[in-house]
């Protein structure tokens, strides 16, 4: 019974196709199974690695090791790389105002007379480039991967959060994917009253009319889920879960891979003598 | 299981109000007994459905009397009452079909292993046959509906209060949601209490019909001998309640030859699809809409209609093919399609009104609303005076001219969005179910006002199921078929397709 149970929860999971996913899941690896506890500090263990110095080496141990684990994630990443093309093109950015303004320091690049770009000042800007690429990649990916329930499941039974507050929250959160419709709806109206367009008093005007119903709107919709929860027992001690919030050998195998690459950035850059601490340093 | 309800001398009065919402009221209902609970708008229906499953908020009203659900006062998380109400969106808890019919058993303290078993079975017994892992969000509104009873059937409870749980939905879709209603009791025995506009697709059903008024109860009876008392259903009908046989002998009006008529919008090869879409929702329409005619859009869900209904009021362009005005439309606009037009150019032309009124209103008062149209148009102060005074007095809103929109019943918000959009007299008026929900005296009123506009030589596009409103109005008829494979178009009001 409790294995049929438990096949019938994993064959469940499979196939998760949620429209309010940033990127979807189409493969259901073991790093997708992890709890979602696990994931989160696998970011966090990953985003130390490249946090702590500004250099080349450490971040780019990261960001490599990382890239190499994208089909680990079961991601779609092809629908990945259509969501997150703004990452690399904001990282670049951040790296040529870093060309432009560091330190110059080493040989002449380019000079144009107020453009000055040096050796140095490029070396600081690889660096930016790759360590924001390191810090958002692994944060963006994981979270991909996390299924709120899941998350709140995992909230409420290791790190016992209040269960009113988390499913509440989880509850709500379903609510603003409809605010988006909403607001779209609210839009046409808008155009139809004949109040849309026009100067930029009126627009500003129709606007606040706008989100004035668009709050009437919302409190109602929260009202009545409230009562909806309340009305079927929400808040009477005692509660179960339908789901069991579980860790398991994976969790321990993927926490000491993301510890081991994260030591082994911080090592190879000490090695190479790249290391370039945020505090303290020098 | 099921419990008893009783009532003695109960009252609720909100908080900011002086006059009781409901009540006092003396009631008495048998375990297991299914109730029909009618009464005017602003008797306390409502008020005391929520009463009744624990769910009004202790801190803002007060209560008197005695009001007993078995031997105790109501409460919901003894996990003995269902409720479900109006807002199918607003009652979906999570984002999982088989995660939404497990909460109320999670919260009833109910093992994992029990849980499971019970999602499967409770799921098939409201006939949705779903996987447990379905996006909620992908459900339709009788579907969504169906997925609450679900949660509820499978905590088995005691009592089960249903406030117009079909008002939101189609009329196809309301027998379905009705069925899984009489479902959930059966399996449950308990004691079903509902709110509905829709009498007769409650009448068999029901034990006993409890009509409520502003000071207590009216009648409790079984429904023949409530409805066949012809002074009974004389009051009930000028309460607005659907009075079975009164309203369904409304002469209809045939629909007129308007093949003369100058046509207004002309649709070409059209296709319609929201932004995004990859694939149209309807396809291959070709349409003349003619002044003064009634033209009904109809089809199941998910045909396209609402689409549709958007991209003829130029709001959402189309996914191919050409929506054109024709001379008398266009004039002073620079272009055919009514897409390119800007929104002040729009609205004087084409009103469209929207299935949610609320959406569309943008003053403070009701008057202001109904100048807004008038005003953007460029029509003087008292032109729009007049026609400001003579709407209010058509709607039977003029007691309410400085009240606030959003404080209007839902009955008097769906006849104000209505002339809000008639207001700068459009030669087009496209109308989004406009008589969803909607009580007797409301739906004659509407009704009214849609001949009143035709008379005048307005043309009315109204995606509609309902086919008493089509035929008063004497629409024609369009049919959507459910593929986006091709359009149907039904000249004669004698070719209706049910």
């Amino acid at each position: 019974m409790l294995v049929s149970t438990e096949t019938r929860l994993q064959a469940e999971r499979s196939e998760v196709e949620d429209p309010s996913q940033l990127i979807p899941v189409v493969r259901r690896t073991a790093l997708v199974r992890c709890n979602p506890l696990t994931k989160i500090a696998v970011a966090l263990i990953l985003m130390v690695g490249a946090l702590l110095s500004i250099d080349l080496v450490s971040a780019g141990v990261v960001l490599g090791f990382t890239l190499l684990g994208l089909p680990a994630t079961g991601l779609d990443l092809f629908a990945a790389l259509k969501r997150l093309w703004f990452l690399p093109l904001g990282a670049l950015l951040a790296a040529w105002g870093t060309a432009i303004l560091a330190e110059k320091t080493g040989a002449v690049v380019i000079d144009l007379g107020l453009l000055l770009i040096t050796t140095g000042s490029l070396d600081a800007a690889a660096a930016i480039f790759v360590r924001a690429l390191a810090l958002a990649i692994p944060l963006i990916v994981l979270a991909s991967t996390i299924d709120p329930r899941d998350l709140s499941d995992a909230l409420i039974q290791h790190l016992r959060l209040p269960e009113v507050v988390v499913v509440s929250v989880l509850a709500a959160s379903r609510l603003l994917g409809l605010l988006v419709s909403e607001w779209q709806t609210l839009s046409m109206a808008r155009r139809a009253r004949g109040v849309a367009g026009g100067s930029i008093l009126r627009r500003t005007g129709s606007l606040f009319g706008g989100v004035f119903v668009l709050l009437v709107v919302s409190i109602r919709r929260g009202t009545t889920l409230a009562m909806a929860m309340e009305g079927r027992a929400f808040g009477r001690p005692g509660r179960t879960w339908r789901r069991r919030s579980t860790f398991g050998a994976r969790d321990l195998v993927v926490v000491v891979l993301a510890m081991g690459v994260c030591v082994l950035a911080i090592v190879a850059a000490h090695v190479l003598g790249t290391w370039n601490p945020i505090i303290g340093g020098d | 299981m099921s419990l008893p309800i009783t009532a003695h001398g109960y009252s609720w009065t909100h908080a900011d109000r002086e006059r009781a919402a409901v009540g006092p009221l003396d009631l008495d209902i048998a375990a297991g007994e299914k109730i029909l609970l009618l009464g005017p708008s602003g008797a306390g229906k409502t008020t005391l459905l929520h009463a009744i499953a624990g769910v009004l908020p202790a801190e803002s009203g007060e209560s008197t009397g005695e009001l007993l659900v078995g031997d105790a006062a109501p409460d919901p998380r003894r996990g003995g009452t269902g409720l479900v109400l109006q807002d199918p969106d607003s009652q979906v808890v999570f984002s999982r079909v088989g995660d939404d019919v497990a909460f109320g058993m999670e919260n009833l303290g109910l093992p994992a292993a029990t849980i499971e078993s019970r999602i499967p079975s409770s799921l098939a017994a409201m006939g949705l046959e779903l996987p447990a892992n379905h996006p909620t969000a992908a459900l339709s509104g009788g579907q969504k509906q169906r997925l609450a009873l679900a949660g509820i059937h499978a905590m088995s409870p005691e009592v089960i209060v249903l406030d117009e749980p079909t008002a939101n939905i189609d009329p196809d879709s309301a027998e379905a949601v009705r069925d899984a209603i009489l479902a959930t009791q059966a399996a449950t025995s308990a004691t079903m209490l509902i709110v509905e506009h829709r009498v007769s697709l409650w009448l068999d059903h029901v034990d006993t019909v409890v009509v409520i008024g502003r000071r207590g109860l009216l009648a409790q009876g079984p429904p023949r001998r409530i409805f066949d008392d012809p002074a009974l259903s004389e009051v009930l009908h000028e309460c607005g309640i659907w009075v079975p046989g009164r309203h369904e002998n409304r002469s209809p009006v045939e629909p007129a030859d308007h093949t003369e008529s100058e046509v207004l919008l002309r649709t070409r090869d059209l296709s319609v699809g929201r932004a995004r879409a990859k694939v149209p929702a309807a396809v291959g329409l070709d349409l003349a809409i003619r002044a003064g005619e009634a033209v009904g859009i109809l089809g199941p869900n998910g045909a396209g209609k609402s689409t549709t209904a958007l991209t003829l009021a130029g709001l959402i362009a189309e996914f191919s093919g050409e929506v054109l005005a024709e001379a008398g439309l266009r004039t002073g606009t620079k272009h055919a399609r009514p897409f390119r037009w800007p929104s002040a150019q729009l609205a004087p032309r084409i009103g469209m009104v929207f299935q949610e009124p609320e959406h569309q209103f943008l003053s403070r008062s009701v008057a202001e609303e109904l100048a807004l149209g008038p005003k953007l148009a460029g029509w003087s102060a008292t032109e729009i005076d007049v026609r400001v005074s003579e709407l209010l007095d058509v709607l039977g809103l003029d007691g309410l001219a400085e009240a606030h929109p959003q404080g209007l019943s839902g009955g008097e918000k769906r006849r104000l969005s209505v002339a809000a959009m008639m207001a700068p007299r459009p030669r087009v008026l496209i109308v989004d179910e406009p008589t969803f929900g909607q009580d007797a005296l409301t739906w004659a009123g509407l009704v009214e006002l849609f001949l009143d506009v035709l008379a005048h030589g307005t043309a009315v596009v109204a995606v509609s199921h309902d086919h008493a409103f089509l035929d008063a109005i004497g629409a024609r008829r369009i049919e959507l078929p459910a593929s986006g494979s091709g359009v149907r178009v039904e000249a004669k009001r004698g070719a209706r397709v049910d």
